[in-house]
């Protein structure tokens, strides 16, 4: 009998190998901190609304890796994952869910509002498709300033049927703008799924009616993910204007944690569950031996430690001191 | 000094901004290639180009949220809404984003942003082309709300709102453009959170603001022939608000008659009397009287449109009620 042939290493890898660690580090990042955040959740650790990326962790990773650090993100309110891939520190993440002073915006926006200017990470937003004209915005800012700096908006399949989304694809086509119009298309916007909401089936379509170039893409495999945001991203830089992708993928667990999920098909999310990007990266990493067993134990090592660290680092982190209340509400004249 | 009206004090505060700094531009519906549906901004795209002054789609939501976005990214957007009425499209960028983004990222995000636009009615533009929506916009903490009723105040108020970090409402009256007045050719600004006595009296006091304001003095004259001194306070802004000046000049007349466009019912006079209330209640020899719009959709024709808006005259009783 003859002995199984090891998977062979190919030629050359698509990326370097510390990249491709790097995806792999932050997708199981996101993933951990995401259950963290579940069970501090139901701990009462953490208040009001809770909603995790678990499940999408290509998208946010193989996107933003495709970013230069003066580029612009806004985001929904399905942010926790972007806000890790774009190297927020995890500590002051769960601070803010926690509702404590050392959290991103001193623990006054929550979950929902993530917040990193020295990133120019500039929010996640609450209202439905209400960071798309902050994001056309933004693209005019740069564009104004003459800066070599693009604004990736991401949104979800719920925004497509807003208006604002529609004013925002038009006036970013009119103007020229450097806007990269990303749809992290789920499948439900809450627990409606798109097509019964949706005239359009393939709704990165929409983007071409106002002449703005598409492309979708699978969001369950990070490498995809990357190259179609580079290629995007260059686009868009090179002053062609705004560029759209759409990227499927499925969030693993309900809308937000209140949500017993009564509206899905279990064989529905068993096929998707099949296709979790994180164990399929993995295989792929091991098959290409860049990833070998000890490699991959002394990642989750790494970061059970720093999820486990944010935790720790937001229990001793004190509540928002009452002066806070009224602070911030307006800007003070420099 | 020179004598100029409400529309070229509005006009030369935009283009002295526009000259001094070069990250300062105008968006909104026809503001270019028109002039402005109200002309305030004639002749501007001749002067400063395309990149400058911006024609937009007629799509409020975008053009505000756009203005909020680029304030963040390092520019000064001026942000014309031809009507308080359509501000209505864009009231969630307004609140929702506008309002709250320097508090809920902690401090870390600024949206030094100006939202002109135009509030009242009188025109015979009927229900959706007519309302007073400014006192809405004052309800919201992180908007600053300017109301000016003389060219004075219009352009030192608009000076004061390019200086400002945060996002301020500037609402202008379609009535007033034509108003003239007194403007001092040098550096001048009207700071925020300042009332202003417009005309001093003993007997009773006119709070009012907007063009409420003109209505109010001539109000005052008439009761003046008839030996009644009003003192008229201008609020100014209502966001932030200055409640000692009207509080001061009610301690000093022991009574008040609160005026606005809008409508009664929830409307800001209802703010202002119950401040005057709480602050001066032991001065009051009377209730304080208010005088509003009437509480119906405004209708186009001319007399029934002249009955849902007040009056000199319905100013004028509500003082002698009180006295």
């Amino acid at each position: 009998m003859q002995a199984r042939q090891p998977q062979q290493r190919p030629e050359t890898l698509p990326l370097p190998k510390e990249q491709l660690m790097e995806f792999y580090t932050h997708m199981l990042l996101i993933r951990r901190f995401e259950e963290m955040a579940a069970q501090m959740y139901a701990r009462g650790r953490i208040g009001g609304f809770l909603h995790l990326y678990i499940g999408e962790e290509a998208v946010a990773v193989g996107s933003i890796a495709a970013l230069e650090t003066q580029d612009y993100i806004v985001t929904h309110y399905r942010e926790h994952g972007h806000a890790l891939a774009r190297s927020m520190d995890p500590n002051r993440i769960m601070a803010e869910l926690f509702g404590k002073a050392t959290g991103t915006s001193g623990g006054k926006g929550g979950s929902m509002h993530l917040f990193d200017a020295s990133r120019s990470f500039l929010g996640g937003y609450a209202i439905v498709g209400g960071m798309m004209p902050i994001a056309t915005g933004l693209g005019l800012a740069s564009s104004y300033l003459g800066e070599d700096r693009i604004t990736l908006c991401y949104f979800g399949d719920g925004a497509v049927n807003q208006g604002e989304f529609h004013e925002a694809l038009n006036l970013a086509a009119i103007w020229n703008l450097p806007v990269l119009f990303f749809l992290e298309n789920n499948g439900y916007g809450m627990g409606t799924r798109v097509d019964r909401v949706c005239a359009v089936d393939e709704i990165h379509t929409h983007a071409n009616i106002y002449g703005i170039p598409s492309r979708k893409i699978d969001g369950m495999d990070v490498l995809t993910v990357y190259e179609a945001t580079k290629e995007a991203v260059e686009q868009v830089r090179s002053g062609k204007g705004p560029f759209f992708l759409e990227a499927l993928t499925y969030r693993f667990r309900g809308h937000s944690m209140a949500d017993p999920v009564e509206y899905r098909q279990r064989a529905e999310e068993e096929q998707w569950k099949a296709r979790d990007p994180i164990d399929a990266f993995r295989t792929k990493l091991e098959g290409w031996g860049v990833l070998t067993e000890q490699e991959r134990e002394a990642v989750e090592g790494r970061v059970d430690d720093i999820v486990d660290e944010a935790v720790r680092f937001a229990e001793d982190s004190p509540t928002p001191p009452p002066e806070a209340l009224a602070q911030h509400l307006y800007a003070e004249k420099e | 000094m020179a004598e100029i009206t409400y529309r070229e004090a509005i006009r030369q505060a935009l283009r002295e901004a526009l000259l001094a700094d070069e990250r300062v531009f105008l968006m909104g519906e026809d503001i270019g290639a028109y002039g402005g549906a109200y002309a305030v901004t004639k002749g501007f795209l001749a002067e400063f180009g395309e990149e400058r002054i911006k024609d937009t789609p007629i799509s409020e939501s975008v053009i505000v949220g756009s203005g909020v976005g680029a304030a963040m990214g390092g520019i000064r957007p001026v942000v014309e809404i031809m009507t308080i009425n359509f501000s209505l499209l864009a009231i969630d960028q307004i609140v929702n984003n506008a309002a709250k983004l320097h508090y809920m990222s902690g401090g870390q995000v600024k949206v030094p942003l100006i939202i002109r636009t135009v509030s009242g009615g009188g025109n015979q533009l009927a229900a959706s082309h007519s309302q007073s929506l400014e006192h809405w916009f004052a309800n919201v903490p992180g908007l600053k709300v300017a109301v000016p009723a003389s060219p004075y105040d219009a352009k030192g108020l608009l000076r004061a709102a390019f200086q400002e970090p945060n996002p301020v409402i500037f609402v202008e009256h379609s009535l007033l453009y034509g108003l003239r007045g007194e403007v001092p050719d040098g550096d001048y600004s009207v700071p925020f959170g300042q009332a202003d006595i417009k005309r001093p009296g003993k007997d009773v006091t006119i709070i009012t603001y907007l063009r409420m304001v003109q209505v109010a003095l001539q109000a005052a004259q008439q009761l003046a022939e008839e030996g009644v001194e009003a003192e008229v306070v201008d609020l100014r802004t209502l966001r932030p608000l200055d409640i000692e000046t009207p509080v001061n000049s009610v301690k000093k007349t022991n009574r008040a008659v609160v005026v606005e466009e809008t409508w009664r019912t929830g409307g800001f006079g209802g703010e202002i009397a119950s401040e005057i209330q709480e602050k001066a209640f032991d001065y009051l020899d009377a209730p304080v009287a208010r005088v509003a719009g009437k509480d119906v959709s405004m209708p186009y024709a001319r007399n029934l449109e002249l009955m849902a808006i007040p009056n000199q005259q319905d100013i004028v009783n509500a003082v002698k009620a009180l006295i």
